[in-house]
Formats: structure tokens, sequence, C-alpha cells
């Protein structure tokens, strides 16, 4: 059996506007089973960047339990949730957000910095994971001496550095041209295949069928969420 | 996360900027350096005065006309008042030999007066301060003849035309010549050198005893037609007995005079309110010139809410992998006290650099509570003017850090 390793309970998230509620979530519940290879789709504006930043505890929700390998993390204050962040969740955004100026072996190894580790430790972790994404020879190169697709790479191994249970990709070839947008698809995929839970956000379909489970948005609430193979029709 | 990891992060980002953390730091730099160089030229003053006084030796007494010091002992008269009390003729030539009689106090006593005349040596003349003492002026300032000698008690009672010379006056006058036994001319009158002082030094803002000529008194009363005398100094026994001498030779005014028409003291009354007002300009020239400081920060300030800005994505980012508030918070404040600090270290080195020339012209001394106050203040100035852009990076929610554009 395997154990969930997020679950949404009725997440709502709220803005007001003037006089109006604007929900961004509506009542969203979700359970993400370890391994699982989840995208979220939806058109713009249908709340995937309000979910990826709740159920990845950038935001908060204005309702519901959000359960992160079996923990609350409802009653966390914002330093618990930053070091849980760091030990159990990876981001790979659309735009990188590498350190400029600084090389790609410190940029993966900055999650580890923050986790307290040596230096010693940090450089030979980095190392490993650049070297798994196919970075080995790039280690001293700035993000500016790279291409966008080298970038990516390198953030995917800043994502997997702390070893999360938890991968959340924004767009992650939204940035990219299609060559290397296909290598990101990828490595993406072959790390769901080493059993890493993926949660990804996207506008697009093609990308979106590399998952395994679509779930697909509209105006904060879940339409649908069914296996790839079933979902064509959503798409 | 370590310190030297953070501080690793903060020097990494000053580094990026170089010129703009030269140019920040350069309000510290300034202020610290203008903190150290003014209160090093005061410090400077006050033990130049000091040093001037010291040369009168510890157990001297004064007597001056007028009230010299105010009710509360603080402060100087006004200069019409200060005038007046020294043309007062309230002290009198008698009162010296009077003073002279307190034997179980006074080891000796001598009369001061002064007035300018031309001094000429063959071709040379010389605008000097005439000064008329008793004989016993050599032991009770410790006045030193490098040639010849002091003028006696014989000397004195005759009202011989002898003078002894001051250093500089010396030089002026005769050049290489050896004065001893020449004659020079003070108002048109023969007076034969008898001896020359060594050299004093000091003299900054006024004339130096260096540039003073002596004869005895009793001569300078005829050769100004004066009875004037501006002060009377005498050498007590002992420092223990000074204070009963006070007591003693005011007594003996008291009995003449009403109570603010002399003034008995002691050179310690007059280096206290020396040093008071010395200490007080002291303070206040470090004091304006730590506005400059609080300038420094404020640039600080300034600099650190642009990086903040600037890096919103950067800060985002950090938070959204794990940095908490706290390690945000640490890593700019640390980029501000470095900045502070470092620029502080600057200004203490220019300041010393700039004050070993300086005291070739003026007196000035870096003093350790200097350097300490400066330093100190400075890097409070990081933490202070840091800490607002430091808990406005901590305080930036990840998500809308990372949108930023």
């Amino acid at each position: 059996m395997t154990q969930p390793v997020l679950v949404l309970k009725d997440i709502s998230k709220v803005y007001r506007l003037g006089e109006e509620d604007l929900y961004a979530l509506n009542q969203v519940s979700l359970t993400i089973n370890e391994g699982e290879f989840l995208a979220v789709v939806g058109p713009s504006g249908c709340g995937k960047s309000t979910f990826l930043h709740i159920a990845s505890l950038l935001d908060y929700p204005t309702q519901g339990i959000i359960q992160i390998k079996g923990m609350d993390t409802m009653d966390y204050t914002e330093p618990e949730r930053a070091r849980l962040r760091n030990r159990e969740i990876g981001f790979i955004f659309q735009q990188f957000n590498l350190l400029a100026k600084t090389n790609a072996i410190d940029n993966v190894a900055l999650p580890l910095v923050y986790a307290g580790d040596g230096k010693k430790d940090r450089e030979r972790r980095a190392r490993e994971m650049l070297e798994q994404v196919g970075l080995g020879d790039r280690l001293s190169s700035t993000p500016s001496q790279l291409s966008g697709g080298q970038q990516q790479r390198v953030a995917i191994a800043r994502a997997l550095v702390n070893q999360p249970s938890l991968i959340f990709a924004d767009e992650p070839t939204g940035n990219l041209d299609s060559r290397s947008g296909e290598e990101i698809k990828k490595i993406i995929i072959k790390l769901n295949n080493e059993g890493k839970t993926i949660v990804m956000v996207t506008h697009d379909r093609e990308i979106a069928k590399i998952a395994k489970r679509i779930v697909a948005l509209a105006d904060g609430r879940v339409v649908s969420d069914r296996p790839t193979k079933w979902a064509r029709k959503t798409l | 996360m370590n310190w030297s990891k953070l501080l690793n992060i903060a020097l990494r980002a000053l580094l990026t900027n170089k010129t703009r953390s030269v140019l920040t730091m350069l309000g510290v730099i300034i202020g610290v350096w203008a903190v150290i160089m003014l209160m090093a030229i005061g410090q400077g003053l006050q033990n130049y005065v000091t040093d001037q006084f010291e040369q009168f030796g510890a157990n001297n007494i004064f007597i001056a006309p007028g009230e010299l010091f105010g009710e509360e002992g603080g402060g100087f008269q006004s200069d019409e008042q200060m005038a007046a009390n020294l043309l007062a003729n309230t002290l009198e030539y008698e009162d010296i030999n009077a003073i002279r009689k307190m034997r179980q106090y006074v080891k000796a006593v001598t009369a001061f007066s002064v007035n300018s005349a031309e001094v000429s040596y063959k071709k040379n003349t010389e605008k000097s301060s005439i000064v008329g003492v008793n004989h016993d002026y050599a032991t009770i300032t410790s006045t030193k003849p490098i040639k010849g000698k002091f003028f006696d008690k014989a000397m004195e009672e005759k009202k011989e035309a002898v003078v002894f010379l001051g250093y500089q006056i010396t030089k002026d006058l005769f050049g290489d010549v050896d004065p001893v036994g020449k004659k020079i001319l003070i108002k048109n009158r023969d007076y034969t050198v008898i001896g020359v002082g060594e050299k004093v030094g000091g003299g900054f803002g006024g004339p130096s005893f260096d540039q003073y000529v002596f004869i005895p008194i009793t001569n300078w009363f005829e050769l100004f037609d004066s009875k004037l005398v501006i002060r009377v100094m005498a050498a007590i026994k002992s420092e223990e007995l000074t204070d009963g001498a006070i007591k003693e030779i005011e007594k003996y005014f008291l009995k003449r005079l009403k109570a603010d028409e002399f003034s008995v003291f002691k050179q310690e009354d007059i280096l206290k309110i020396i040093d008071q007002i010395l200490g007080a300009l002291t303070a206040g020239l470090g004091g304006i010139a730590a506005i400059s400081l609080v300038v420094g920060g404020i640039g600080i300030m300034n600099i650190m809410l642009v990086s903040v800005t600037e890096r919103t994505r950067e800060i985002g980012l950090r938070k959204a992998i794990g940095a908490t508030p706290k390690v945000i918070l640490i890593q700019f404040l640390i980029e501000s006290v470095v900045l502070s600090i470092l620029g502080g270290l600057i200004g203490v080195l220019i300041a010393e650099m700039m004050t070993y020339f300086v005291k070739r012209f003026i007196p000035a001394e870096v003093t350790w509570s200097a350097v300490v106050l400066a330093f100190g203040v400075s890097a409070a100035v990081g933490i202070i003017f840091g800490v607002y852009p430091a808990r406005k990076a901590s305080q930036l929610s990840p998500i809308e850090a990372l949108r930023y554009e």
C-alpha cells in the first residue's frame, strides 16, 4: 500500500475584491500517493498557480487542511514551513530562478546550505546531482554561461539535492525552445520512473501527457481527475 | 545555517556590486574619520595646554586682580571684564614682601608685570614682551639658563639694567653671536644680557616664553613708569599646604580689598577650567562629526533598501527552498554591518595616518577612546540602519517575491 505524500482537504483560497469574494480555489480535495506523476491543467485564471503555491506551502489557504507525509501543516509557523519545504519539497520554476553570478554547483547546493550541511557534503551531493542531469562538466559555469535548457537542468538538480518526497514543477518547459523542452521532459519522466513523486502545473496539453494522472481545474474547482490514458477527452 | 556561510553569502553580495559598496562605505569612512580627527585635535590641544601649565611647577599659586573665576568656579568672564582686571591697579609691590613673610607656607614669591616694547641689538629690532619679575621667578617657574644666569637679589635691589632673554628672542636678535655680556636697547635704554633661557617650546596661539625678555621688576617700574603688577606667583613649600596658603593670602588681601577685587588660585584650578572648556569643545566637535556618521548610516539604509528591492526574486527563491525569515534577516543585517564596520576600519586608518601628518603643524593625538567610540558607533549604525531593510527582506512573502519582475 502506497502512503499518501500530499493530502489536500477542502482547500479554498478566497480573495476579497471590493464587495465580492473571489474563489481562486474552491473546496479542492486531492490525495497524491508516493511515486505518482500528476499534471494540473486548465486555462489561465483557473487556479493552477494558486494550487501550486498552496500545495507547496509557499502560500496559505483561506480554509482547508494540507498534510505532507501525514503531517498536518496547518498550525506550522513560517520557520517550520520553511524547514519542511527545505526537507520535503523540490521546486522547478518556469523562470529557473537560479542565483546569477553564482556557479552551478553552488546554485545546486543552496538548499543544503539552509539544511545546515557541511561544505564537503554539500559539494559532493551537488556534484552528484549535476552529473545525474548531465552537467558534470559544467560545475563552475554561471547561469549566464549556460543555455536555457542547461539552466533548467541545474534547477532540477537543485530540486533533487535534498532528496525531497515531492517535486513541484511550474511550467518547467515554458521558457525553453522545443529541443531543450524535450530534454527536460525526458529528465522529468526519468525521475518519476525512479520513484519520485511529481506535481507539474502546466497549460500545455502536450507536456501534460507525460504525467500519469491529470487533474483539470476550472474556476477554482477540480472538474476532472483521471489517469492520463483515460483523460484524452479532457485534453 | 552557520555564521561563516552567512558571512560568505553577504560578502559575495557586496563584492558583486563593488563600486556601490565602496561608495556606500564612503559615508561611514568620512564620518568615522571626522569624529576621530576632531577628537584627536581636541585632545592634542588639551595635552598641549596642560603641558604648558605644568612648566610652572605644581605647587604654585597665583594672585590676580579682579575676580577671575565666576561664582560657581566655572568659566571666565567677558573680554571687557578680563581687560579691566588686567589693568586694575589692585596688586601692589608691597604685597610681595607681605606674602614672602608667610614663611610657614611660602618658599618664594615673585611679581609679574608685562608690557611690550622694541628691543634692539645693533641693526636687529624686535617687538617683544618685556616682563618684570623678582629674582625668585627662575626658581618658581624652574627657568633654566643655557647660558649665563638669571638676575639675583642684589641686582634686583639695585634696580640694575640687566636682562635675561628667552630662547627665541635671542636667536632673532643675535643669530649665532654669544649674547652674554652684550648690550641691547629696550626703549632706548642700555641693558646688559646676563643669561639666556633654554627652549621651552609652545606658543601655539600666543607668544611663547621663548619670546619674552625678563628684567628685574624694580627696573621695570622705572622703565614703564608704572606700579602695575598683573600677577603674583608664589611657590608653596608642599602641595598639601597650598589650600592653607590660599586662605592665608586671601585673609591678607581682604584687609585692604573687597572679595571681588582679587583672586587667589592654584594651577590646578586653571587647569580644571581649561580642561572643562576643551573637553566640552572636543565633545562638541565629536558630536558634530557624529552627525556625518548618521548620514553615512542613512546611506547604508538607502542602498540596502535598493538591494532588497533588486533582489526580491532571489529572496523569494531562498525562502522557497528553505531559508527561514530569520536567516534572511541575518543575511541582510550582516551585509549592512560589514559595510559599516569595514567603513569604520578604513576611517580609523585614514584618521591615524592624517593625524601623523597633522601633528607637525598642530597638536593632535588619537586616543583609544575616540577610536573605540567611532568604531562602536559605526558598527551600531550598521545594525540600526540595517534592521529596517533586513526586516523588510525577511518579511517578503515567497510567492510575491518569486512573481516580482
